[in-house]
């Protein structure tokens, strides 16, 4: 745990210098611009996050082992904390660009969706007092969650969209090496970032169940 | 499933309280949007939508209420076989009380805004139709979710709602595109991602049902 906490500070470090200094300044947006060094790996974790959810969902209604249970919870949390993240430097990577905080555009619209999906997640699990079935029925909604996720991306798009594509897998004019490997980095950071943070709400949330058992 | 139908045609209790909360609805839309006709026509997918989702909201909630009240909830748990078999059977009922609403709404909106909905109609059906078994699936699997939680009335719209956004917004898009006279193809689209999500949320239904009903 030390040593992944050790480790994460670290490569945020690495990300923090790749993405400030030696990723070149963009041209039109200027400065700016760099706050996608921490957008995109945001959003990145939050997803990664809900597919842990899903998987630790199915895992537990299979298994009933109280550990995939745990992975789920803990999950879910640090996926909405990400999510909110990418909300926020989102809008404040649109204020001076797009000229305004919020649009009802359509990845915005989809990541808030997804905000307020799992925020109603994390409530439906802290109603419920007994702790079996408080387990159970999360993991019925992470499934539907996740299943939704694609649904509420399509119906999205078709409403409306203003968003600039995504700028990573598009042919054509690649970005310069030194930026995708900046970003690369982040990348990396924010996954072990994410997987630090999981551990340890795991490690506590076991605790708890110890302490209350 | 038939069980459920004949309490609720014996009593009327739900059915009589959504009629009226449409009512209400309408009274409500109407003292909101004012005497204006074109903002109503451009208002109108919406809050046909609107009318429909919370008469839904107040009716899915119900769903298990009788089983709550009547200490049967331990009944349904010991139920021999496939519980799924009352998954669909719940999902039939509360689809066929939808249906009984939506219809009742339709007619009202008709009436008292002016409207002319007849010319519309067969591929207004094909959308609401749609759009409420999608609705109901996910609804009647969260209904038996909430009903042994605390804060349930609250937990369940509250659920609900966001999962429920591409079903909304493939249903009014449609609704107002079918209002306006086009005709279905021109929304298959919107018509493809509701079937597509009628299809997942049965099926996501029907296979975790065991686990709600577990205890």
């Amino acid at each position: 745990m030390r040593v992944l906490g050790a480790v994460t500070v670290v490569a945020l470090a690495a990300g923090l210098v790749a993405g400030l200094g030696l990723a070149p300044r963009e041209v039109t947006q200027g400065n700016v611009q760099r706050i996608m060094y921490l957008h995109v790996p945001s959003v990145w974790v939050a997803y990664l996050a809900f597919a842990v959810v899903f998987v630790a969902s199915i895992a537990y209604l299979a298994k009933r082992a109280e550990a995939a249970d745990r992975l789920a919870h803990a999950s879910a949390e640090v996926g909405v904390v990400f999510t909110g993240i990418t909300i926020a430097t989102g809008s404040i990577w649109g204020k001076p660009t797009w000229g305004t905080w919020w649009t009802w555009d359509a990845r915005l619209t989809s990541v808030s969706i997804l905000f307020v999906m799992y925020l109603g997640y994390l409530l439906l699990r802290g109603m419920i007092d007994d702790r079996e079935r408080g387990a159970r029925y999360a993991a019925v909604l992470g499934i539907v969650a996740a299943f939704n996720i694609p649904l509420v991306h399509f119906s999205v798009i078709w409403w409306r969209t203003l968003h600039q594509p995504p700028s990573l897998m598009k042919p054509g004019p690649a970005m310069p090496r030194v930026i995708i490997t900046a970003l690369l980095v982040n990348f990396v950071a924010f996954s072990l970032l994410y997987v630090y943070f999981v551990a340890k709400r795991v490690h506590l949330l076991r605790r708890e169940a110890e302490a209350a058992a | 499933m038939w069980k459920d139908l004949l309490l609720e045609h014996r009593s009327k209790e739900t059915l009589n309280a959504l009629f009226f909360f449409a009512l209400l609805l309408l009274f409500v839309f109407q003292f909101t949007l004012g005497p204006d006709r074109e903002r109503l026509a451009g208002a109108l997918p919406g809050l046909l939508w609107l009318g429909f989702i919370l008469s839904g909201l107040l009716g899915l909630g119900r769903a298990f209420v009788v089983e709550r009240e009547n200490d049967c909830w331990e009944a349904l748990l010991l139920a021999p076989g496939d519980k799924s078999a009352i998954y669909v059977g719940k999902l039939a009922g509360n689809l066929l009380l939808m249906f009984i609403v939506e219809a009742m709404l339709l007619v009202l909106f008709g009436v008292f805004f002016n409207l002319d909905l007849v010319p519309a109609l067969p591929a207004l059906v094909v959308v609401i139709g749609l759009g409420t078994v999608g609705f109901a699936a996910i609804g009647t699997l969260f209904a038996a979710m909430t009903t042994q939680v605390r804060a349930r009335e609250l937990l369940f719209p509250v659920l609900l709602l966001p999962v429920q956004v591409p079903v909304l917004l493939a249903t009014v898009k449609a609704t107002e595109a079918v209002l306006l006279g086009e005709p279905l193809g021109a929304v298959a689209h919107w018509l493809k991602l509701l079937a597509a999500a009628d299809v997942v949320y049965v099926a996501v239904g029907v296979l975790t049902f065991d686990f709600v009903l577990e205890g």
